[in-house]
């Protein structure tokens, strides 16, 4: 395939990040169909408008999800991009690799494919980014057979679970996201890889409350680890922080003087429920006001640590604008074990309990959270059949439109209009 | 033996998922999963992790590209059998992160990775910006407003210092969205870069029979600007299409999603729509949506100066005027927006004021404001 030439794509070459230009040049000596990546790119750059066409069913039998289909509008100048489908690959959970097993997927896919990946897509699976139809049967044969791996999930259907690396490094992980990511996503790859739902539906794992896979803001279900007793505290290691022998955040702030540690300015005042004081050079905590923000922990990691009663907040229904605008997830379920010892049966049982009842009301192309908006928080409530908690809210309704049920009125609702004509003249 | 396509279902092996997590760790982690006790940050890019075993685990973070190579993934492969006992990392930013289990081989890494080129930038730690997430844009994506790889490099390449050093008031987290159909999420980042379209879909009466079905591109569309008619396309045949009224037209580009023959893209109509204040995390402050503040910046390939300048703006008057762990929308709010709007320098539009569903909850029903200079 000859080389195109690409101005614009050059200039991106230039600077110190790293330049996709200059790796997308290297991998065409080897896959000459990048040169007409970038040939492509360099006309979408010049028209300033894409270049693929919409749409284009493909896959692999007897999946329905898991492969992108894209051709290109101009495939008679850049031939080696007229098919250009994508494959997403389930990741291991939390994106640990080992470089013996992704060589082969490097491998695989420098035969089969363009050599150009996603390192991740934005839900979390490894994109292997352009190939032709002919080669997605022998691709997924060679991933299965060889590489004992399989494809993640598009369309309708449950998406690729994604988590936090938990456990395996950090304090603070309260739930083990790994395991609970991995057993959900084998339980449910018939959900994954066939799409039976009204809409996308995702589920992703943070282990505490400062939420780094975004489970608030992106998911469907989000588990956020979270804890139930007292933050521990090692009072000597708050005297160190004091003290300035410890860097306040893990050292986050270190590039600028921000001048000496004041723990009442950066930890007792920004505390957004004031619950925790000093008394002497003692750091006091009312845990049954802590609301778990995380923020004084963040700031002295060695010194406080999370509760030790661990488990998980349930949010339900986040989702980007489109269409009726950006949603958090709600807090559902204030606080669930998850305990892998029983396979996870506590969020399993919510999990179903909510696609039962979507998979049913939900329209076409709706997601969990809006369905949840159209009916009404109390609806979807009693549909999960828990509590009812004021912390389901953040402040109690303000217009007084309730809807009450007939049982729940003295009497009922039927009446005699001539019976009380008798007695309230019109 | 391999595929046989006489016999595609023979042998067939289906749903058995990823690969097992546990295979990929790395000897340290795995020895003290779930014992760590805290962690530091030695220097922008390097984390210590200490366990109760005593056990440190050392990580070097580096900045990539999200659109990466095989053969650049070899040479991060390469780097961990070095270094790393064969055993890497990504992160959920399209970072990645070399670890091993002494401070001893800190340095060797290092030095490594530095003589590897502008490859390998070591940062992306604390207070500073780390990588920014993003979506296909023009190199894979059919309904794109804007490119995404060539506008994170153009911006990343700006902000670089700020991903190898920590001196901003907190963590700042960029992500871009090519389309409002927002698969990069950034409904909740601290600032957000957005394609978006301004000019109503074309309709194309000549392909439209057999490519959608006309009710659902009618309820594509949430402002009910979309409906069936009759025309005549140019072989001169009455087909049954679809009619838009234009001005009820807020450019979502769901009718597009919903029926190819109704693209919206355009060369001078799509560009660039700058959020801020948005976060995820619970950290002192509920999570917050980015907030809308530049409503439209023109594609101008290939280094969009205009989106590049704004976002550098907002980043340096934030790191003047912020206090310590203030993340941007927690600034703004305290500051207020008229407040926030005044210092950067941002004209404030009737754009930024929410005329959409749910409105109503952000405009001021107060008399508490502060007269800037916005108010002659």
């Amino acid at each position: 395939m000859p080389k195109h030439d690409t101005p614009m794509m050059d200039d991106l070459e230039k600077g110190p990040w790293p330049s996709f230009v200059t790796d997308l040049k290297r991998q065409a000596a080897k896959n000459d169909q990048c040169w007409d990546i970038l040939g492509q790119l360099e006309l979408s750059f010049k028209d300033r408008i894409t270049h693929w066409k919409h749409g284009g069913i493909v896959g692999v039998f007897g999946y329905g999800g898991g492969i992108v289909g894209r051709y290109s509008d101009v495939p008679t100048r850049f031939p080696g991009v007229a098919h250009f489908h994508t494959v997403r690959l389930n990741q291991p959970s939390s994106k640990f690799y080992k470089t013996d097993i992704l060589r082969k997927v490097c491998d695989l896919w420098e035969r089969r494919g363009s050599g150009m990946t996603n390192m991740h897509g934005s839900t979390g699976d490894l994109v292997l980014l352009g190939t032709k139809t002919d080669q997605l049967e022998p691709l997924f044969w060679e991933l299965t057979h060889d590489l004992n791996w399989d494809l993640g999930g598009s369309g309708s259907n449950l998406r690729t679970p994604s988590c936090c690396l938990g456990k395996a490094r950090c304090q603070h992980s309260c739930i083990d996201t790994q395991a609970l990511c991995h057993h959900l996503t084998m339980h449910y790859q018939d959900e994954i890889h066939r799409p039976a739902f009204p809409y996308k539906f995702k589920f992703k794992f943070s282990g505490c409350p400062n939420d780094c896979v975004a489970a608030i803001a992106r998911s469907d279900f989000a588990v956020i680890g979270t804890w139930k007793d007292d933050i521990r505290i090692d009072q000597a290691a708050v005297k160190g922080y004091v003290n300035g022998e410890f860097a306040a955040n893990g050292g986050a702030h270190s590039g600028k003087d921000w001048g000496k540690f004041n723990i009442k300015k950066e930890v007792l005042d920004l505390c957004p429920t004031n619950c925790m004081w000093m008394e002497g050079d003692e750091l006091k905590i009312d845990n049954s006001n802590c609301t778990r923000c995380m923020h004084c922990i963040n700031v002295m990691p060695r010194a406080l640590r999370v509760g030790a009663d661990q488990g998980a907040t349930i949010c339900v229904g986040a989702k980007a604008p489109i269409l009726d605008g950006a949603q958090f997830a709600t807090m559902t379920v204030p606080f669930v074990k998850v305990d892998p010892e029983n396979e996870f049966e506590e969020v399993i049982e919510i999990i179903e309990k909510i696609w039962d009842w979507w998979m049913e009301v939900g329209k076409n192309r709706e997601r969990v959270g809006e369905t949840i908006q159209r009916v009404g928080l109390p609806t979807f409530l009693k549909v999960m059949e828990v509590d009812i908690l004021p912390q389901h809210i953040r402040e109690p309704r303000s217009n007084p439109y309730v809807f009450w049920a007939e049982e729940e009125v003295e009497g009922g609702w039927e009446r005699d209009v001539r019976e009380f004509r008798k007695r309230n003249a019109q | 033996m391999g595929y046989d396509p006489e016999n595609p279902m023979k042998d067939r092996i289906t749903d058995i998922g990823p690969p097992h997590f546990e295979q990929m760790f790395p000897p340290v982690v795995k020895n003290n999963y779930g014992k760590w006790l805290y962690h530091e940050i030695l220097q922008p890019g390097v984390l210590m992790h200490k366990s109760e075993t005593g056990d440190e685990c050392y990580t070097v973070r580096v900045g990539a590209a999200r659109l990466i190579s095989v053969e650049l993934i070899r040479e991060m492969c390469d780097v961990a059998d070095a270094h790393c006992e064969g055993h890497l990392r990504w992160t959920t930013r399209n970072n990645v992160e070399f670890m091993v289990d002494s401070k001893a081989k800190v340095q060797p890494l290092l030095d490594d990775l530095k003589s590897r080129g502008n490859r390998f930038p070591v940062g992306g730690t604390g207070a500073g910006v780390t990588n920014i997430v993003h979506t296909q844009g023009w190199v894979h994506c059919h309904t794109p407003a804007t490119d995404a790889s060539g506008v994170v490099k153009a911006v990343m390449d700006e902000l670089f210092d700020y991903f190898t050093s920590m001196t901003l008031p907190a963590q700042v987290r960029i992500a871009l969205a090519c389309c409002l159909n927002m698969c990069g999420a950034v409904h909740a980042s601290d600032i957000a870069i957005l394609g978006v379209h301004r000019k109503p879909p074309m309709i194309d009466h000549d392909a439209i029979t057999g490519l959608c079905e006309i009710p659902l591109a009618v309820s594509a569309c949430p402002l009910g600007a979309i409906r069936p008619a009759k025309v005549t396309n140019s072989a001169g045949e009455e087909v049954k299409s679809v009619a838009v009224k234009n001005e009820r037209c807020m450019f979502c580009g769901n009718c597009y999603t919903m029926c190819p023959a109704m693209p919206l893209a355009d060369p001078e109509g799509d560009g660039i729509a700058i959020l801020v204040g948005g976060k995820v995390s619970n950290s002192r402050s509920m999570p917050k949506f980015s907030k809308l503040v530049i409503p439209f910046l023109p594609n101008t390939p290939p280094r969009w100066p205009e989106t590049v300048d704004a976002v550098k703006n907002i980043l340096e008057v934030y790191a003047k005027n912020a206090r310590k762990y203030e993340r941007i929308g927690e600034w703004a709010e305290r500051i207020g927006w008229e407040k926030f709007f005044e210092i950067t320098n941002i004209p404030f539009t009737i754009k930024s004021i929410d005329d959409y569903r749910l409105a109503y909850d952000t405009w001021r029903t107060s008399t508490q404001f502060k007269f800037t200079s916005h108010i002659k």
